[in-house]
């Protein structure tokens, strides 16, 4: 796409097609003679990084629909079962979920590279419009993906988006009834959302062929922002920006398989493994990280419908970003005062992150306000007075110039990355449902915690003893079939001890050859049956709280962490909230609540339970089940061995995720280490 | 994209029995998806909603509009706040009526505005009285 190719190829067949389709001839000046600026730094690959990601994300979830099932009532359930049953279902779908994420971080990169080097400014402002349709585009995508495993997140979240079209005079309802197909949030909206997120990737692939056309009739920007001049400021794109893109984006693949394999839940919501209830809504809907930002917007104004144009004018703006700063110099390099002002816009895009994730009273809403006031301003008032008073530092003559003058920067850039990463993909963690009352459960040792962590064979099966004795009268594990008892990675039992073990359990079949319903013993195959055959009925025999299925309790269950803990968790890989909730719930029964605490009628006091008044009665007492092991038979044992089951029963995979991460970490780590070095040495003649 | 015949089926009218919720009660029933609050509220409650100042109401509605004639105790209204479409909590906030949990506006005992993001009240659905025990909704 720079000018006619002089690409000819050798081989006759080759000829004959180059003559009447010169695609290799375009691939080969695109991508192989193509002039890049020599000076371009490691924030530029991360096109190279979007570009892979799009690809990530499409074949992934191409195979996920394979398995997946857009029903109200099987989509949750559906998503369990890729998980649980498809070969490598649990990595297909980490590396959707995380790379959704991943997918953001790179953009957010992207548009503040963008940002600091002043890439948007003629002649590239098609480009950069083309990059924010495919935001938006990505915004959408991203959105109603998260729909799609139907859980509570994903239901709520839709109703509040979808809701914010109803803020649109006239038309905004008949809208919001187009969204959802019925005149709430339902199967309806569900089946839309999936074929739409199908749909717009493609679109987005579309806008970025468009997007990557721009970029090569334009030529791409560089740090210093002067245009090559001759044929000293620019490498062949190939091998010189392959082999760095290529290492950039295994550098990225690092921190991607980070997630995937160590802590795949740790930017998700644990509300998001309760299954989608149209008559609950959570004590605080969040979004995923990568909105928080402009959901803070949205609520630090007092008015709907001003919350939603605001929100909405605070991504459209950025269309107008090359006509809002005028300076003629382009990079930030040789503007001392717009750089300064760069860095404070970037810590307010992140403060108003962090905002987002925060409950909407007291001292969020006024710092919300005054984050959004900044946010604006910065685009409206400070560019285009910057462009007026500011006096730039002389840029250079051109870029050759400027590679023989520069110094070593590589360790400051790389420190900001890492900070402006970890507090972007720290944001997620405020995230977690928080509760007023409770008391952060005591850290336990959990032989399942951390990069090489495997289950306890012994404590499976304890635990499994104590589920089938007492949990199982009241709590269902319908996730979990008779055969997963002998999985590996499991409690570690034969195919034959698993067999027996479901033969002993009456399972409903039918209908038989008259038509009716019967009970045979149970095959590995069947599930664990559950102990009501409804949630109402199950809500009837205890009191009005209908006793959760246990299948996914310790990855449902959380407390909020705070901050700075949140940072510190992506590098410790803490993950073990949910089991240190459950085993301190179990244990965290009083006798008499406090004084000054009064107990509505059957409820019964717990420390750790949100609110403290838990309709459970006490499950567990000294001596309930005995162990054939001789471990000893008390609450706390009982306790943490039923929890360590859970955790199974949740992640039955995690032995194996855990040991595959390790394999792929050895492997990237030499594959960027050589990649290093390749292009050290491609790129010694070029500095 | 519109709702297709079926959803629009099932979102005939419906019928509630009111016998059984007691005076200072509630009930949630769904009717097209969303649910529908049916409170029998206390005769302290419904001096109060008909004494609030309209004034005081960023949604001006006096409670005899919220409300049939001749059964001021019943309250019926759609269990979604006005702001993004959570559920409100009855018998919460500083009102006593809703609490919206999400966003935090808060509905005095007629389903009205008085706190909060929430530009208008909760609204009534239509509703009419078969019997003096009976209601029929939509």
């Amino acid at each position: 796409m720079s000018g006619p190719s002089d690409f000819q190829p050798t081989n006759p067949a080759l000829k004959w097609i180059e003559r009447r389709l010169p695609i290799m001839g375009l691939m080969h000046s695109s991508f192989v003679a193509y002039p890049t600026p020599r000076n371009l730094n490691y924030w530029w690959t991360f096109g190279a990084i979007l570009s892979m990601m799009l690809a990530v994300q499409i074949v992934t979830g191409v195979i996920l629909a394979m398995h997946y099932t857009p029903h109200a009532d099987l989509a949750f359930k559906s998503v369990e079962l890729i998980v649980r049953d498809v070969n490598f279902g649990w990595l297909l779908r980490n590396m959707h979920a995380v790379g959704a994420s991943m997918f953001f971080l790179a953009v957010y990169i992207h548009m503040f590279r963008g940002l600091y080097y002043g890439s948007y400014k003629e002649p590239r402002e098609v480009l950069w419009i083309l990059g924010v349709i495919i935001y938006l585009l990505m915004m959408a995508t991203g959105f109603m993906g998260y729909v799609l495993p139907w859980g509570q997140m994903s239901f709520w979240g839709a109703t509040v988006i979808t809701n914010l079209f109803s803020a649109i005079p006239y038309v905004g309802d008949s809208i919001v009834t187009l969204l959802w197909g019925g005149y709430a949030v339902g199967n309806p909206t569900l089946n839309r959302f999936f074929s739409l997120h199908y749909l717009l990737p493609f679109v987005i692939a579309g806008v970025v062929v468009l997007h990557v056309w721009a970029l090569h009739v334009s030529g791409q920007n560089n740090p210093d922002g002067v245009e090559p001049k001759t044929a000293k400021d620019t490498v062949p794109f190939t091998p010189h920006a392959t082999i760095k893109d290529f290492f950039g984006v295994s550098c990225f693949l690092l921190l991607y398989a980070w997630f995937i394999f160590y802590m795949p839940n740790y930017l998700g919501e644990a509300d998001n493994y309760i299954p989608a209830n149209p008559a609950v809504t959570p004590p605080h809907i969040v979004p995923e990280w990568y909105y928080l930002p402009f959901y803070a917007i949205l609520r630090s104004i007092p008015n709907k419908l001003a919350g939603v144009v605001a929100m909405f004018a605070a991504i459209v703006v950025l269309a107008f970003l090359p006509w809002l700063d005028t300076a003629r110099t382009r990079s930030s390099k040789y503007r001392p005062l717009a750089k300064q002002f760069f860095w404070i816009f970037v810590v307010v895009c992140v403060l108003l992150g962090y905002l987002g994730a925060q409950p909407p009273e007291g001292i969020y809403v006024i710092a919300g306000r005054i984050l959004t006031v900044m946010y604006f301003a910065y685009f409206l008032i400070l560019l285009p007075l910057l462009s007026r008073i500011e006096t730039p530092r002389p840029v250079p003559n051109s870029i050759a110039d400027a590679v023989l003058a520069k110094s070593g920067k590589a360790a400051s850039i790389a420190a900001a990355f890492l900070i402006a990463g970890g507090l972007l993909v720290g944001g997620a963690q405020t995230a977690r449902a928080e509760d007023s009352h409770g008391v952060s459960p005591p850290a336990n040792k959990w032989s399942f915690a951390g990069p090489v962590g495997t289950f306890d064979r012994g404590a499976l099966q304890r635990g499994l003893k104590v589920y089938k004795e007492v949990c199982a009268s009241c709590h269902g594990l319908s996730y979990i079939a008779f055969r997963n008892l002998a999985d590996p990675g499991g409690p570690g039992y034969s195919v034959a001890q698993a067999a027996a073990f479901a033969s002993e359990y009456k399972i409903k079949d039918g209908p038989n050859d008259a038509g009716d319903m019967f009970e045979r013993p149970g095959r590995p195959a069947d599930y664990f049956p559950s102990p009501f055959p409804n949630e109402q009925a199950a809500r009837t025999a205890n009191g009005g709280a209908a006793p959760p299925d246990l299948s996914l309790i310790t990855k449902a269950r959380s407390y909020k962490r705070g901050f700075p803990m949140f940072v510190f968790d992506v590098f410790t890989q803490y993950q073990e909230q949910g089991p240190d909730y459950v085993a301190a719930v179990l244990q965290g029964y009083q006798d008499k609540a406090p004084a000054g605490f009064t107990l509505p009628e059957g409820s019964y006091y717990n420390t750790y339970f949100p609110g403290h008044a838990i309709k459970m009665p006490k499950p567990l007492s000294d001596g309930q089940v005995t162990y054939d092991d001789g471990s000893p038979a008390t609450v706390a044992q009982y306790s943490k061995d039923v929890t360590h089951f859970l955790m199974w029963t949740a992640e039955p995979h995690m032995e194996a995720r855990k040991k595959l991460g390790l394999q792929v970490f050895v492997f990237l780590i030499l594959l960027a280490g050589l990649l290093y070095f390749t292009k050290k040495k491609v790129w010694a003649s070029s500095h | 994209m519109n709702p297709d015949a079926s959803t629009i089926a099932a979102g005939a009218p419906i019928e509630v029995d009111l016998t059984p919720i007691a005076e200072g009660q509630d009930i949630k029933v769904f009717w097209r998806g969303k649910p529908i609050y049916i409170s029998h509220r206390t005769k302290k409650q419904v001096e109060e909603a008909q004494k609030t100042p309209l004034k005081d109401l960023p949604d001006p509605q006096t409670d005899q509009q919220r409300t049939k004639p001749g059964h001021e105790q019943w309250l019926v209204v759609v269990g979604i706040c006005t702001h993004l479409g959570c559920i409100p909590i009855a018998h919460e906030g500083s009102y006593n009526g809703f609490f919206c949990p999400c966003h935090g506006s808060v509905y005095d005992t007629s389903g009205r505005i008085r706190q909060g993001p929430a530009p208008t009240n909760l609204p009534v659905p239509p509703y009419a009285f078969l019997t003096d025990t009976k209601i029929q909704i939509g």
